[in-house]
Order: structure tokens, then C-alpha cells, then sequence
């Protein structure tokens, strides 16, 4: 059927603009889901979010509601929402705990943290000599077909066959290498707040955006002018400036022209990471006791690497994005073809000094939070994009800024060193996008 | 002597209650106003220096001070909220926009012999934004300052029901 449709997906992306209906047209949103979110590792959580046996949060990967759940033995089990006997959804909260077992609402059946098969009332009298017992699998809540750990962070999917987690991750691990290496310990755990965020927009949408090194000086334009007027005025009234200051004035003060000198480096599978800008290495008292800390932890050396790593944040395709130097990141989760919702965490350093933590909290709050202070406005752009691709006034997307001066090199592409603005990103998630829409056929 | 100035003490109490519970529910009244009119600055001036706009993601917070927050605003940080809203810039300021707040069940829990006070209230609020209605609602808990100009606010905290939930596009200025 829809096939019948969408003819030829590979029709609708060239290596420099996209059709509209890509981001428009729900039957292409419906194979997004089949072959890319329910096919491709997608975040779950963080271990720590369930410390102890039964605990639980619910997941969507793709259309699918899935719970993570930690089981007796610590490992955490990623299972579908949903009772193998009439199909009810096994736990309506958000989270919780499900204390020794399942137990489904409904008719009481009963199931272990890894979804096996437990107990069925009237299971001798009711279910002998039928298809339905304990030796059917099909008695089981259904797992996911595969679940991957790597440093804490938790992901699965939904196909059986595909590469492994850190194939699939390839160099955009750094992500999960820079958040926990910044730890002493080498480990984060989570805050226990999520931010949530519904936008009126395609996925896609929100990912181009994440690496578009050209918007923040037009879109945030009103914050970073807001924030340093006030800067200026602590400044003057107390000779210093709050970094939270600085992170919502650099907004401003980084002009339109000086995002070509930043840089995008995009990997296979569509991954990217934007080079970082913020100069979030103060020398105040706060970053120098840290730096000692880390010191200690690591010596000199490898402390000096874990300081230098230069990132932004870190796209992982199809729907994570890692600000790892702020320890947040914000996982998106489709709703609709024109509906997205991005969850969002904070991470806290194991054994770094609380004021590193409140630091990066102050950015969670004023960027990440539903009263942000930056994203208002992206999500009002996003929502014009939307409206405006819905309609007919142009078939294409453009995504031609400082094409063919890539740099492909070592099986990625770096965008060249006054190119930062580049729409690289854009055209390399695209690329893998056509691969994953189009995969064996 | 004693015994007769017991009663006379006893009436003035009554009624500096009442007065208080008015000057209060005007307070806050106003201060509801001054949102739907678009005050900003005049918002900002209802606190005290050392005042903080908090809203907790979620009931069981008790403080501001290190954990995630909807928003935790000195004047300051205010200051900045107000300035990016008036920008010429701010995109997302451009479409129609209004809100209308109705506050109702003032109870003054604590009234200090200075005669600052800690007040509890309730809020709804329809917001219309270009063609959308969101309905808010939930609990202020104001800490209110006595001063020669009024009351001020030292901290406001506001527990919004909808908090609970994925915020269907964000919060651009304060509830």
C-alpha cells in the first residue's frame, strides 16, 4: 500500500534539497517509524533512573510504548507495555515501581521484570488442553529484540539483526565518553526531573536544527542582547559575570559571521557533532578546584584531554542530542507526522564539586526548561516550517549552504574551517535517511 | 488594668485580620492584573531586591536553591525575561497573545507582628495564542514583605497543575 504511494523515497532527497513531503506527508512518517525508530538503537534512559528491582519507566520507541524496568538480577529489561492476553497496557503511570512482578489490571496476569510468563489465574482449570500456557512464549510480555548499555546509558532495539550498539554509535560515542569522563568517578547519574516538551513540528525539524550553526544569532538574537544588558550591569556592579549570564549572552555576542569559525563533523548513520563555542573553562575558583579534582583522578595529562574535548553537542540519529559538556540531553520522541516531543535530563558528575553541578543546572533551567528562555523561539520557527511546508508554494528544502566545499575524509565529513555554518549536517542525516528509507529494496 | 485592655487588644487583632486578608487579596489582584496587562516592569517591581519568581517541576520540592525549576528568577534574571519579550526580535512574541488570570482562595496562613505575611491562593488562567486556548491552573504561595510602599514579594512560589505534564509548547513570561 504504501508502496503504492511513495513510489521511489530515493526521488525525494538529492544530496542538496529534500521534498517537502518528507517532512509533511504521514505515510512517510508512518515508514519512518517501521524502518528507522523501530528499527535503529533508540535511547531508553539511564540506569539510574531505575536504581532498584521493579522500578520502571516508560519509553515510546517509534509507535511502540515500552517500559524499561530493572529486574532482580540488576539487569534492566526493555519490554513492550502490554498484557499478551487481551493486548491492555501493563502500567498506565510514567514511571513507578512494580514492586515483585507485573500484574495486569485486567485479568491478573502475572510476569517477572524480564517479561516472562509468571502466573494465569485458572491456569489449570482454564487453560489446559488449549494453545495458551506457561510453555508459549507467546505467554511472555514481548522484550525488545535487543538492549544495549554503554556507560550507563541505556538503548534498544526493535529489529533482531543489525550492528551492535557501539558499531551503531561509531565515533558519536564520544557523546557518552566526554559526559562521564568529565566525572572523577568516570560516571553520571541522573537528576531526577525530565523536562517535557511537545513541538508542533516534524523530528526532523528539531535534528537539522540541533547542528544549524547559522540560527542561534538570528533566532535567539532577543536573549543574547536581554542577557548581556543585564551581564553588563552585574558586571559593573559587582566586577563579575555569572556564567549563566554567559551562556544565554553568547548567544549575541558569537555574530552571524563568526559561526563559519566553528566546525561540524558528520559520521555515518548521520551523527554529528557541532565543535563547542561557549568557553565553558573559566579560571574562577569554582573550575580550578574541579580541574584539581580531576587531576587527581586522572593526572595532568588525560585531565587536559578531557578539558579540551571540543564539543557543542552531540547528534545522535535518529533522536538523541548529548550536550555532554552541560551533562543534558534531550531525547526525541515522535508523535506525529507534525508532533514531537523532546525529553529532557540533567546529569550530575559523580564526585565533581556541587558548584559544577548547580552551573549546569542554571543552564538546564533557563535553556531546557517549559519557561525557556532560548527555545520559545526555535519552537515558534519550527512550527512556521511546518505550516510553511504544508503548503504549495515550493516543492524543495535547501540545503545548499557552502555545498561541495565538504571535506570527506577518514569515512566522514568535516566541514571546511570557514564553513561552519555549512548545511553538511542537514545533507548527511538526509543521506543516511534515504539509506534507512530504502534499506533492501 | 490588665483586664481591661485584654478585649480592646482582642478587637484590634479582628480587625487588623480583616485588613490584612483585603490588603492581601488586593495585592494579589493586582498583581494579576499587571500579568494581563503586560506589565513587565511593573511585575518585576512587586518584589522585594532579594525576591525570586520560583516555579518547582513537581510538589515535593521544598527549595530552588540547587534543584531543577521550572523557573527560579531574581530580579535580575527577571529583568532579562522582561528585555527578551520586548525585543523587536523576539519571534515568538510576534503573534497575538493574551492571558487572563482569576485568583480566589486567599487564606492568610502567617502574619508576622512586623506584619509580613505568608498567604496561600489558588490561580486559573486561559491563555490565547494566535488561535489556541491552554488552560493553567494551580496554588500560589506568597511571602510577602511589609514595607512604607506596600507589600513586596520576598518569594513567590507557584505550583502549576499542568507541571505534571508535557507542556504542549513552553512558557514565555511568568504565570
Amino acid at each position: 500500500m504504501l508502496q503504492e504511494t511513495v513510489p521511489n523515497l530515493a526521488k525525494f532527497v538529492e544530496p542538496d534539497r529534500v521534498r517537502r513531503e518528507v517532512y509533511t506527508d504521514p505515510s512517510i512518517f508512518e515508514m519512518e517509524m517501521e524502518r528507522i525508530h523501530e528499527r535503529l538503537w533508540i535511547y531508553c534512559g539511564h540506569e539510574t533512573q531505575v536504581p532498584k528491582a521493579g522500578d520502571y519507566y516508560t519509553v515510546q520507541i517509534g509507535r511502540q510504548p515500552m517500559l524499561m524496568v530493572r529486574g532482580k538480577d540488576g539487569t534492566i529489561n526493555v519490554l513492550y507495555n502490554r498484557c499478551p492476553h487481551r493486548g491492555s497496557m501493563m502500567c498506565g503511570d510514567r514511571s513507578g515501581n512494580a514492586g515483585e512482578f507485573f500484574r495486569c489490571s485486567y485479568h491478573s496476569w502475572t510476569f517477572h521484570h524480564d517479561g516472562t510468563l509468571k502466573n494465569i489465574p485458572m491456569m489449570e482449570s482454564g487453560y489446559a488442553g488449549t494453545r495458551w500456557g506457561r510453555d508459549n512464549p507467546d505467554c511472555n510480555m514481548k522484550r525488545a529484540a535487543r538492549v544495549e548499555n554503554y556507560r550507563g546509558f541505556v538503548f534498544a532495539s526493535l529489529a533482531a539483526d543489525g550492528p551492535s550498539l557501539l558499531e551503531f554509535l561509531g565515533r558519536s560515542k564520544v557523546a557518552f565518553d566526554d559526559i562521564c569522563d568529565r566525572s572523577p568517578e568516570g560516571k553520571v547519574e541522573v537528576v531526577p526531573n525530565c523536562f517535557r516538551v511537545i513541538q508542533r513540528s516534524n523530528w526532523k525539524i528539531f535534528l537539522e536544527n540541533q547542528l544549524d550553526a547559522l540560527h542561534p544569532s538570528v533566532t535567539h538574537q532577543s536573549t543574547g542582547r536581554a542577557a548581556r544588558e543585564v551581564e553588563l550591569q552585574i558586571e559593573k556592579k559587582t566586577g563579575k559575570i555569572p556564567l549563566s549570564y554567559h551562556m544565554l549572552s553568547a548567544f549575541a555576542t558569537v555574530t552571524i559571521e563568526k559561526w563559519d569559525n566553528f566546525q561540524t563533523l558528520n559520521y555515518p548513520g548521520g551523527h554529528c557533532i557541532l565543535t563547542g563555542y561557549m568557553g565553558l573553562r573559566p579560571q574562577d575558583p569554582d573550575t580550578l578546584e574541579y580541574e584539581r579534582v580531576l587531576a587527581k583522578a586522572y593526572g595532568e595529562k588525560r585531565k587536559e584531554a578531557i578539558l579540551t574535548t571540543n564539543i557543542h553537542h552531540v547528534l545522535i540519529y535518529p533522536g538523541l542530542s548529548v550536550q555532554s559538556p552541560l551533562q543534558q540531553l534531550r531525547a526525541v520522541r515522535p508523535l506525529g507526522v507534525d508532533k514531537t516531543l523532546t525529553e529532557i535530563w540533567h546529569f550530575r558528575l559523580k564526585g565533581a564539586p556541587e558548584p559544577i553541578y548547580r552551573r549546569a543546572l542554571a543552564y538546564y533551567n533557563l535553556v531546557n526548561s517549559p519557561a525557556t528562555l532560548i527555545n520559545a523561539d526555535d519552537l515558534e520557527n519550527f512550527w512556521k516550517a511546518q505550516q510553511g511546508l504544508s503548503s504549495e508554494g515550493g516543492d524543495w528544502v535547501s540545503f545548499h549552504r557552502h555545498h561541495g566545499r565538504d571535506i570527506e575524509k577518514d569515512g566522514m565529513v568535516e566541514t571546511a574551517k570557514d564553513c561552519g555554518t555549512s548545511e553538511a549536517p542537514m545533507r548527511n542525516q538526509m543521506k543516511a535517511w534515504t539509506q534507512y528509507m530504502t534499506a533492501g529494496q | 488594668m490588665a483586664k481591661k485592655k485584654a478585649p480592646k487588644k482582642k478587637a484590634v487583632r479582628r480587625a487588623n485580620g480583616r485588613d490584612t486578608q483585603h490588603a492581601v487579596e488586593q495585592f494579589l489582584y493586582r498583581q494579576a492584573e499587571i500579568l494581563d496587562g503586560k506589565r513587565w516592569q511593573d511585575f518585576i517591581d512587586l518584589f522585594a531586591d532579594d525576591g525570586v519568581y520560583w516555579m518547582p517541576p513537581e510538589p515535593s520540592h521544598t527549595t530552588w536553591d540547587g534543584m531543577p525549576a521550572i523557573f527560579a528568577e531574581d530580579k535580575s534574571l527577571m529583568t532579562v525575561r522582561m528585555k527578551r519579550v520586548l525585543h523587536p526580535d523576539a519571534w515568538s512574541q510576534k503573534p497575538l497573545w493574551g492571558t487572563n488570570h482569576v485568583v480566589g482562595n486567599v487564606v492568610i496562613e502567617k502574619e508576622s507582628p512586623s506584619g509580613d505575611v505568608v498567604a496561600r491562593s489558588r490561580f486559573h488562567m486561559m491563555e490565547l495564542r494566535r488561535d489556541d486556548v491552554r488552560h493553567f491552573a494551580g496554588s500560589y504561595v506568597h511571602h510577602l514583605k511589609k514595607t512604607k510602599d506596600g507589600y513586596r514579594i520576598k518569594l513567590q512560589r507557584v505550583d502549576m497543575t499542568n507541571a505534571q505534564a508535557a507542556y504542549d509548547y513552553v512558557l514565555q513570561v511568568w504565570v
